[in-house]
């Protein structure tokens, strides 16, 4: 019989770092994965670092994460770029939100200044003129995820995980059978993004589509990636559809363009209209954005909960059975921070931080 | 049989007359015809397609980026980079 401490479902940037900081933590571990490693959203995601701090449990999430995130900041594969985040306001009314948010983020440990009208234009001369301020997080940065997860995965190996590349077909009693029939044993974590509801239909989660489009090189267009204090509106919100302004400056000189979100989309193909809705707005803050050549345009799907926080504990009403799922856009910010409060919990440690507003049991009756 | 008329303009630096309704291609390959721009890599490209749908052919003109060279028609005067 097959006997691991921590059998690892899935294998996207959350169940590679679950699976790393368990091999490292010497725990026996297996990951399970049918598909590509970080093949899924991870593969479509954008790779920003970035913390929110509009809600509480994530910015304590975000932070102790991206302290997580600085151990890699040298790793030729993380692509690991330190840009910044520099949000910029549409109105008065997210202009005078800036000194509240400034104030969250450094006191959470981060780092953040406000910008006038002059110091924006200063820093990023590209954007449309009649911004009138912004904030600035100099110390965020942009990875390429994929090629990370695929990293973390390896190096998991190294120290003794098992990657099985087959699909898990049921949970069992103490542990999980695969698709060829053959049962591994031991506890499992199921981090499988999108796909959770077929093995814990329990946890209620919806897909969230989104577009993203990426540029020629240009390189110095873009120096920051930059993102409308609305941002936040649009990705919290529950509306059908919505798009907000999100670029990154990639590495090679390329500018990555989004954003999207939209429910109750099965289809994967790009939508022309939504995608001219992104690009409508992304040109509003920056019209320099239209004379780019844009050669590539693809669609993903954000693991969503109902209240926007992922997924991270046990799940009730079954021993030895754990989950971190739900990120949504978050993923790859927090996916280190999710590990270690993950292994935090599995082993028995005073958790890095407070575990209860990720409790899988605050979404069962 | 109809005279075209011709166009001046100026690839890499050098003066180059080709007839009016010539593609930009047209007009580097007159002046460098087994030279046209380098990949991010360092290898040599030239058109391929002709037609806009390989990207091999990319230069600078009047200093807009990553221009079709095979897809804009020469303008009097047009200053074309290769190598932008």
């Amino acid at each position: 019989m097959n006997g691991y401490d921590l059998i690892v479902v899935g294998a996207g940037i959350v169940g590679a770092c679950c699976a790393d900081e368990a091999a490292a933590a010497g725990l026996r571990v297996a990951i399970v994965e049918p598909a590509t490693v970080g093949g899924g959203a991870t593969a479509c995601a954008m790779g920003h670092l970035v913390a929110m701090d509009d809600d509480p449990a994530e910015l304590a999430l975000a932070r102790l994460s991206l302290q997580a995130w600085e151990a890699f900041s040298e790793l030729p594969e993380a692509e690991f770029s330190r840009c910044g985040t520099l949000w910029v306001a549409a109105s008065a009314d997210e202009a005078a939100g800036i000194a509240a948010r400034v104030a969250r983020i450094n006191a959470s440990g981060g780092e953040a200044h406000a910008l006038d009208a002059q110091q924006l234009r200063e820093v990023e001369p590209a954007l449309a003129p009649d911004l009138c301020a912004g904030m600035l997080a100099p110390r965020e940065a942009v990875v390429y995820p994929p090629r990370m997860a695929q990293h973390l995965v390896r190096r998991a190996c190294a120290r003794g995980a098992a990657l099985h590349r087959r699909a898990v077909q049921r949970l069992g009693r103490g542990g999980a059978v695969l698709d060829d029939g053959s049962v591994l044993r031991g506890p499992v974590l199921v981090a499988t993004g999108c796909a959770l509801p077929r093995l814990l239909p329990q946890l209620p989660l919806r897909p969230r589509k989104g577009h993203l489009v990426i540029t020629d090189r240009y390189p110095g267009q873009l120096r920051h990636q930059v993102l409308e204090l609305g941002y936040a509106d649009s990705a919290h919100g529950s509306d059908g559809s919505s798009v907000a302004f999100n670029v990154q400056p990639r590495p090679t000189g390329q500018v990555l363009v989004g954003s999207s979100r939209e429910f109750d989309v099965d289809d994967a193909a790009v939508s022309p209209p939504m995608l001219a809705r992104m690009l409508q707005r992304a040109f509003r803050f920056m019209p320099a954005l239209r004379e780019l050549q844009a050669i590539r345009a693809w669609t993903g799907f954000r693991p969503a909960t109902p209240d926007g926080r992922p997924y991270l504990g046990a799940v009730p009403g079954h021993a030895d059975l754990w989950v971190a799922a739900g990120h949504e856009g978050l993923g790859v910010t927090t996916a280190p921070g999710s590990a270690r409060l993950l292994l935090d919990l599995i082993l028995g440690r005073t958790p890095a931080i407070d575990p209860a507003p990720y409790a899988p049991s605050r979404v069962l009756p | 049989m109809t005279a075209h008329a011709s166009v001046r303009l100026q690839v890499d630096g050098q003066p180059v007359e080709v007839p009016e309704g010539a593609s930009v291609a047209a007009a580097v390959a007159r002046v460098a015809p087994t030279r046209f721009r380098d990949s991010v890599h360092g290898a040599p490209r030239a058109p391929l397609c002709g037609m806009g749908v390989c990207f091999e052919c990319r230069v600078r003109i009047d200093g807009r980026v990553q221009l079709r060279a095979c897809m804009v028609p020469v303008r009097e005067g047009m200053q074309v980079d290769t190598h932008g």
